[in-house]
């Protein structure tokens, strides 16, 4: 993605951004009126999927304005016009969204780390066990490869994300890790498992839609 | 077996995925594209199967484009 000459719109935050006093103060403030905005309504549209509600939800959403405002300022010479200077300005702000909301998770969480609550697996899957014995074989197969072939670690976040549906943003803050090396880990299990349900003859081998 | 799709499609892996820190480091290319009617998923087919599979960047993907088209964009 090479680099494009900047829009109109982008160079002139620039210019105002890089003015000298009160034209650069009022470029931040409109700046970071705009990164409030973005932030609550961010907030109000993740609101179903976090246990943080009212009033703190409001300040996680202007804590992460602030400080979404303090790292554009910092990484200003950074921006290289390969987008819109306000979309990477906001991307910002949503991942501080993110990162603050995994945090604020667990003062109030829905499940606790370590719960380990297998019985919910079929219906995370829609799966009922009662109904096909095939259904079941399976999910004992993806636990005996959890359980087996999976290291404490890997099994651990495993476990989190997939069986006690942990968030992975709050999973990340929790244990101090991240976000990619929690995705690989379940990029890696999904693959186990996939291998060892086809060996089984429970799925088919993949086809070629891009897939593994 | 079709009451085994929704596991099937969990377990589905694309090779082309980049992952998390590859996906956010251009996210803001990419949601411009998307924006813009661009082929985004055709340009940058790696970010695309990322951002299917990984929930959380899914999810500050559909938040940054709201931001974008949602009346913040002068």
């Amino acid at each position: 993605m090479p680099a494009q000459d900047l829009d109109e719109e982008s160079s002139a935050w620039l210019r105002r951004l890089g003015a000298a006093g009160a034209g650069r103060r009022v470029a931040e403030r409109d700046l970071h009126a705009r990164l409030v905005r973005i932030a609550l309504a961010e907030v109000r549209r993740r609101a179903a999927s976090t246990p943080v509600a009212g009033q703190e939800l409001d300040d996680v959403a202007h804590q992460a304005a602030d400080d979404a405002m303090l790292a554009i300022l910092a990484k200003l010479a950074d921006f290289r016009g390969e987008s819109r200077f306000t979309t990477w300005a906001y991307r910002f702000v949503i991942l501080e969204v993110s990162a603050k909301l995994g945090r604020h998770y667990w003062r109030h969480p829905l499940v606790a780390l370590d719960a380990g609550q297998w019985e919910r697996l079929p219906d995370r899957f829609g799966i009922d066990p009662e109904r096909h014995a095939e259904a079941a074989g399976v999910l004992a197969e993806v636990r005996r490869v959890v359980e087996e072939e999976l290291t404490a670690h890997q099994r651990r976040i495993f476990v989190a994300v997939v069986v006690d549906q942990v968030p992975r943003d709050a999973l990340v803050a929790g244990l101090g890790l991240r976000k990619n090396a929690v995705y690989k880990v379940i990029f890696d299990a999904r693959r186990k498992i996939r291998r060892a349900l086809v060996a089984k003859g429970y799925l088919e081998e993949p086809g070629g839609s891009g897939d593994e | 077996m079709s009451e085994l799709d929704r596991l099937e499609r969990f377990l589905r892996t694309d090779p082309r995925d980049v992952g998390c820190d590859e996906a956010m480091a251009v996210l803001h290319v990419y949601v411009d594209l998307v924006a813009d009617g661009e082929d985004a998923a055709g340009r940058c087919p790696g970010v695309a199967a990322h951002l299917l599979a990984c929930g959380p960047c899914g999810e500050d993907f559909t938040g940054l484009l709201a931001a974008v088209t949602g009346g913040e964009r002068e």
